[in-house]
């Protein structure tokens, strides 16, 4: 597949070079071990916010790096999660004495290199909470399986743990929100075509021209069900109708409603899927108090899309609502 | 005594780097081959990730030339956490790093010396990933291959039959996830799809029993001096 690289073993590092020259104003790129961190950091007697992942869903999680959203991203290899050395580091540069909240999507990579981490920080004497994200409805969560995938539920954790953070909460508190998120959130997501990782250079996944797969990972892991390509309205009632079914929405509940692009698509169509996807929660009682369209948690190229039902209390609103200066979500500031 | 049972009693430092060296020239040999597996059940990276720790390891072991084989073990776990990633970097780091513990300033191993490292680093491996033997996972090569290293110490076997036998048992461990339904990571996420497919993993911690072999039996001929490189 065509790709705009230089080296395939580059393409993390020099992407992350042009980042932080785009927002100097914002981050710092650290190399060796890598991380993002705010250009501000640490910032004293805040708790620091820290979230990190493989490559390739960009903008998450650098690009969500700046005031009322994380202090600090750590960048794996496309799609691999990132090393406990990275984390460590991250940790100690955002350490503003009131300790460091960890938001970990459920990967069993992930999970593992952040457990490291998060042991070493606390060796060192700097407090570490640690929440890990799974909103995937698609996976059945039961003992035989790694559970539900994080997915588009981080991106909602960062921006409204970042905002408590902001509001001086201490670190229980800040985990309580993340707590509160990673319980509210559900997702599912789509596919209409496979990405190709750089290194590996072939889509990841075939999928014939006139085929879809429906519950997609943002790797690419495979779904509930591959199928022929139904319009755009059918699709997002298939993509709803697990994330309803599976609690915890209620006739009358306020709920922010994301409609999250992989890559792929363009705005033009997840406006299609975000009034559907408005439609449909509306005819369940849902007041859509909130939402958010756009690329933010992304699959490299792939094209398709992922929708998260986030119920909503007062405190989450005013959370959501609260000034974020980052460089893939800005508003109030 | 049978002349073929009377085998080196004990490791030296040389052969474990020289072990340590010869597996990361097996990893770059089969990198595209744990790839292929890992792309069947999983993102189709092992043999990626796992090479670029072992090329890193393997740039390192010249300044260990000189270290106690605990400290060769504590740097083979450090380089491996910091340069793998995914789930097989805090697995395999973590695996040396509880085995060097009992490794501590020693030069030289005897079997049991080996035995207690392998017990401790598998221990940590199945403590860090939550993992039980029948889940598909590299705990299906390690655990039998320790139970066999512990059986053949019983048996009062030295150094090069015991490594041939855990390698053995290795190499079976890691075909018996092919018909397993997986448990545990990526994988699991497939169901009863994942069944039909070798265990990535389970095949990566086989060729580590089996790079331990080979160089064990290549110790049979002494006074060659070894270069830490792989043949």
């Amino acid at each position: 597949m065509k790709k705009l690289i230089n080296q395939p073993d580059q393409v993390v590092s020099e992407s992350l070079q042009g980042f932080a020259a785009a927002y100097p104003d914002l981050v710092r790129a650290h190399f060796d071990p890598t991380y993002i961190a705010r250009a501000d950091a640490p910032v004293k007697g805040k708790v620091g916010v820290l979230s990190g992942g493989g490559s390739g869903h960009e903008p998450m999680h650098g690009g969500f790096v700046g005031p009322g959203m994380l202090d600090a991203a750590c960048p794996g290899a496309v799609f691999t999660s990132p090393t406990p050395d990275q984390m460590l580091e991250a940790t100690r540069a955002i350490d503003g004495g009131a300790g460091v909240l960890h938001i970990v999507k459920n990967y069993t990579g992930d999970i593992m290199n952040f457990e490291m981490a998060a042991e070493l920080a606390r060796a060192e004497g700097i407090e570490v909470e640690s929440v890990v994200i799974q909103d995937d409805v698609a996976v059945k969560d039961s003992l035989y399986t790694a559970g539900r995938r994080g997915v588009g539920a981080t991106v909602l954790a960062e921006k409204l743990c970042g905002a408590a953070a902001e509001q001086r909460r201490p670190l229980a508190e800040v985990a309580a929100v993340c707590r509160r998120v990673a319980d509210g959130a559900r997702s599912m997501g789509m596919a209409l075509t496979s990405c190709a990782v750089p290194h590996v250079g072939r889509p990841t996944f075939d999928l014939p021209e006139d085929e879809m797969e429906i519950g997609i990972g943002i790797h690419g892991e495979p779904g509930r069900a591959r199928m022929k390509l139904r319009s755009a309205d059918e699709i997002v009632e298939m993509l709803m109708a697990p994330v309803l079914e599976d609690l915890p929405f209620q006739r009358g509940d306020r709920v922010l409603l994301f409609v999250n692009g992989m890559g792929g698509t363009p705005l033009i169509e997840l406006y299609i899927v975000y009034r559907k996807a408005r439609e449909i929660a509306e005819r369940h009682g849902l007041i859509v108090a909130r939402n958010l369209v756009g690329p933010y948690i992304t699959s490299l190229e792939m094209a398709g899309c992922s929708i998260t039902l986030l119920k909503l209390d007062d405190d989450l609103l005013n959370l959501w609502d609260a000034p974020v200066k980052t460089a893939g979500l800005r508003w109030g500031c | 005594m049978n002349a073929t049972l009377r085998t080196q009693s004990k490791l030296t430092r040389g052969d474990v780097l020289a072990w340590i060296a010869r597996y990361a020239g097996v990893i770059a040999e089969n990198r595209q081959w744990l790839t292929d597996l890992d792309a069947a059940i999983g993102d189709g990276d092992h043999g990626a990730n796992m090479d670029r720790g072992f090329q890193a390891v393997l740039a390192k072991l010249p300044a260990l030339a000189e270290a106690d084989i605990g400290a060769i073990f504590k740097a083979v776990g450090m380089t491996l956490l910091s340069t793998v990633g995914g789930a097989s970097g805090p697995l395999y780091g973590t695996f040396f790093l509880q085995a060097a513990q009992p490794l501590a300033g020693k030069t030289e191993l005897e079997l049991n010396d080996w035995i207690a490292a392998v017990e401790m680093g598998v221990n940590g491996i199945i403590k860090r990933g939550r993992a039980e033997v029948g889940e598909k996972t590299m705990v299906d090569t390690l655990a039998p291959a320790l139970a066999a290293l512990k059986a053949a110490a019983q048996a009062g076997m030295g150094w090069k039959p015991a490594a041939q036998r855990a390698a053995d048992a290795a190499h079976q461990g890691a075909l018996s996830t092919v018909p397993l339904v997986a448990r545990k990571g990526r994988a699991s996420y497939l169901g009863e799809r994942s069944a039909g497919h070798q265990d990535p993993g389970a095949t990566s911690a086989f060729l580590l029993f089996d790079s331990l072999a080979q160089v064990v039996n290549d110790a049979d001929t002494p006074a060659a001096p070894r270069s830490a490189h792989a043949a």
